[in-house]
């Protein structure tokens, strides 16, 4: 005899899982966004120089593409509550897709960068103000370890898809692809704060 | 083995709010980058910032459901956040008064 508990129970404890792992990502983050705070305020003239050499037409866009992303998301749970399968496979799928979408032009916009010969460590980089070189060392980890977030938030999505293409994940048992959602949901805020404080420096 | 409560409930749970939450999001996204043309200096600066926590206020109130949740899952996520801005608050005021 198997025991389990009511299945109300489990989603609300996986949940409320995924909330405790959500604040120590604020904290991950946070501490960054910390550092950032300190080396703005002390190298201001430097980050505005270095902040007007990033594309803001790419930033911009990319913040677009993450807020639809979230909007497809919150849509997908929607649907498969609704019972909705096929709508919400192809809301996941187009999660999926702008999530893809965000990283190619990320990797293009640092591609740009490591082109000019700018990447942590390097000569070019090292030659450049202090403050500059402060800026591009946030640059690259802040958005790169967003960026893996990005990515691991696409794996799981994917594994989410093939979960509701067979009905594992349906109508009355969701829990994976809200839980998803609120990983998704979170590397979205993330993006909301990284855009102005990397792109938009006045 | 424990049995499942009753039957499921049928919900309809609606899109509108979602979407009309994007476009409030698409709107503050152009707001921002309105204020950043504008270069108003540190007044900007903090213009961005103050728009961007409506943002994240937005996806975590309505994407992320936090309005119907409990209190405890609430608590979850004010408590970093709180924290985060009372460290780099008073590191700030620390670093601009040395």
């Amino acid at each position: 005899m198997t025991v389990r508990e009511a299945p109300e129970r489990e989603s609300s404890s996986s949940k409320l899982g995924m909330w405790l792992f959500l604040f120590t990502e604020i904290l991950l983050f946070g501490g960054m966004f910390l550092l950032y705070a300190v080396f703005r305020v002390t190298h201001s003239a430097d980050f505005h120089r270095a902040a007007l050499e990033l594309n803001r037409i790419a930033g911009t866009v990319n913040t677009v593409i993450l807020l639809s992303s979230s909007l497809t998301m919150a849509l997908s749970i929607a649907a498969i509550k609704n019972g909705r399968r096929k709508l919400s496979l192809s809301l996941q799928g187009t999660t999926i897709f702008l999530g893809a979408v965000f990283l190619i032009v990320k990797s293009i916009e640092w591609n740009s960068k490591i082109g000019l010969g700018i990447y942590p460590g390097s000569p070019v980089l090292l030659a450049m103000a202090k403050g500059e070189i402060l800026f591009y060392g946030l640059y690259f980890m802040m958005t790169g370890l967003h960026g893996l977030h990005v990515l691991a938030g696409t794996g799981l999505l994917l594994f989410t898809l093939a979960s509701t293409a067979r009905n594992a994940i349906r109508a009355d048992s969701h829990a994976w692809l809200e839980n998803s959602g609120l990983y998704w949901h979170l590397v979205d805020a993330v993006w909301i704060y990284l855009f102005p404080l990397f792109y938009l420096v006045s | 083995m424990v049995t499942v409560n009753g039957s499921i409930k049928p919900q309809i749970v609606g899109y509108r709010v979602y979407i009309a939450t994007w476009a409030v999001l698409v709107t503050l996204t152009a707001t921002t980058i309105a204020v950043y043309s504008l270069s108003l200096g540190t007044a900007g600066a903090v213009a961005s910032i103050v728009i961007a926590t409506i943002k994240a206020g937005l996806v975590f109130c309505i994407f992320m459901e936090l309005r119907r949740e409990s209190r405890f899952i609430q608590l979850i996520l004010i408590v970093p956040v709180a924290l985060m801005a009372v460290i780099i608050i008073f590191t700030l005021l620390d670093v601009w008064y040395r």
